[in-house]
């Protein structure tokens, strides 16, 4: 059903936890559906200069968890902010159809982590 | 590493035996069991000979066992062959909420053709409370339909009090009793069904055939026109191989009965005493004791059940879970949901449904890596508890 590369993400996921004094925090999904992500980022100059994750929810959704962390670390805000869903899914070789809209949400979590930053540097 | 299957709520591994049994059914002895040659008696005498091993399994006659395609099949023969033969005594069908798909989407069904159709709920450990079926009584009731062992969650059903409580109105009772034969002993006059649903693939039998039982009088229209097989209730040439295959398989049933329930019984209450002892906030659904002896059934709050089930899966183990997430329609379970579980709570759930074949051992091991699989999804899970 799965990609190699989403069983390899979902059983070694990256950087997996919280950041104590993260700059930004975007949380997305909702436990009733049975999946949730949080994504907390540390900008430096501009640039993610480190993503974390937690996340409750299937092989997706902890795989695109995963995944996300990896496209985005480095990578300017506005960079960033242009990694759409459809890229991480590419990214892991493609999702099954059916886990394509409930699951994909990293790209979601990762925008709503940014704005959380943007909120607050105001 | 060999594989461990605990999944046999799913489906069982044939039985060496069951496929030994068959292989001649098909390699030689292939006669239409209608043909009224040498070769078509042969195959009418092996027919005859597996209805009978399969009618004594559950103390019925051998002319009140219907063959068909399995579960599916024989559930729907029983709710509408009994209802469109007795549609104009009454149009009202009682079955409960956590029935099978095979019952549930067949009353679903009859529902937009003009029967009405009660759904009783279940406590929340998954049990139908008889006065439920009593209060739902009308004068138009033809059939009540209550699962003997749920599929899910392997709670046993007061199916005899049922009956009871059916006979006294004058309504007919059929139980699906697909997952309880051949690990509990099932018995057509102790529960006093008129009517109930085998299949083979579950007691180490073949895929592809079943059976279901039909009290002598009892009519029901068929639903399957062509010839005159099957007592005229279901037409079409017997699948001789499947039918030797699933009285092989009943008959090893029959033979090992006690002896699995004891192993399974023994296994099961192990693996759940270890699994609430040693992993904080699980819970067993379904109930205790009136639970088949092969299914565990267990809540892990704060993780998801596909990614508990995919990490066994990595390990070598085979079982299966409720989740949303695992089903192709993205619902949770309706027997989950039945049982009046928080929404979050549904998603965590793991089935684990183990056979005569599985060892004390296998179950140490897989208790051993649930605990590193959980530990390791709630370290990666924003809902859980910091440790």
């Amino acid at each position: 059903m799965y990609s190699e590369k989403v069983m390899e993400h979902f059983s070694n996921p990256r950087n997996v936890g919280e950041i104590e004094d993260a700059d930004g925090i975007g949380e997305v999904g909702n436990p009733v559906c049975g999946d949730l992500m949080t994504i907390f980022i540390k900008v430096d100059d501009g640039r993610l200069s480190d993503v974390k994750f937690k996340t409750f929810g299937c092989g997706a959704a902890i795989a695109t968890s995963s995944m996300i962390t990896e496209l985005a670390k480095g990578k300017t805000i506005e960079e960033a902010l242009e990694i759409t869903r459809d890229d991480v899914a590419d990214s892991l070789d493609g999702l099954p159809p059916v886990k394509m809209h409930c699951s994909n949400l990293a790209a979601d979590g990762l925008h709503a982590a940014i704005e959380d930053y943007k909120k607050k540097s105001k | 590493m060999d594989r461990i299957y605990m999944d046999h709520g799913a489906t069982t591994k044939p039985d060496p035996e069951v496929v030994n049994a068959m292989l001649p059914y098909y390699n030689e002895f292939f006669g239409n069991a209608s043909s009224l040659h040498s070769t078509g008696q042969d195959a009418a005498k092996v027919l005859n000979r597996s209805r009978e091993i399969i009618a004594d399994l559950i103390g019925a006659r051998s002319d009140e066992i219907i063959f068909t395609s399995g579960g599916t099949e024989s559930d729907n023969l029983a709710l509408k062959g009994i209802a469109y033969h007795k549609k104009n005594a009454g149009k009202h069908i009682i079955t409960s909420i956590i029935e099978h798909p095979a019952i549930l989407n067949t009353c679903k069904y009859m529902g937009e053709t003009g029967f009405s159709i009660t759904y009783v709920p279940v406590d929340d450990q998954g049990v139908v409370n008889p006065e439920d079926i009593a209060a739902a009584i009308t004068d138009d009731t033809i059939l009540i339909s209550i699962m003997h062992a749920n599929n899910e969650i392997g709670t046993i059903q007061p199916v005899k009090e049922i009956s009871k409580i059916a006979h006294e109105h004058d309504v007919l009772m059929h139980t699906d009793a697909v997952q309880s034969v051949g690990k509990i002993p099932v018995n057509v006059d102790d529960l006093g069904v008129d009517m109930l649903s085998i299949s083979g693939h579950k007691l180490y039998g073949p895929k592809g055939v079943g059976a279901l039982y039909v009290r002598k009088g009892t009519r029901l229209q068929s639903l399957v026109q062509g010839g005159a097989h099957e007592f005229g209730k279901r037409a079409g040439t017997e699948n001789i191989p499947g039918i030797v295959g699933f009285a092989k398989a009943v008959e090893l049933a029959n033979q090992r009965l006690f002896e699995d329930e004891k192993h399974l019984t023994n296994l099961r209450d192990t693996m759940i005493k270890k699994l609430l002892d040693s992993i904080p906030y699980s819970y067993l659904n379904g109930h205790p004791t009136l639970r088949l002896p092969n299914n565990v059934h267990i809540r892990f709050n704060f993780v998801e059940g596909e990614s508990l089930l995919m990490m066994l899966n990595m390990k070598g183990v085979d079982v299966s879970t409720g989740s949303a997430c695992s089903s192709k329609s993205l619902e949770p379970s309706h027997v989950l949901m039945a049982l009046g579980l928080p929404p979050e709570e549904i998603h965590g759930n793991l089935r684990i449904t183990m056979g005569r074949e599985n060892t004390m051992k296998e179950v140490d091991y897989v208790v051993e890596n649930l605990i590193d699989i959980v530990r390791k999804l709630r370290a990666m899970s924003p809902l859980a508890p910091k440790e």
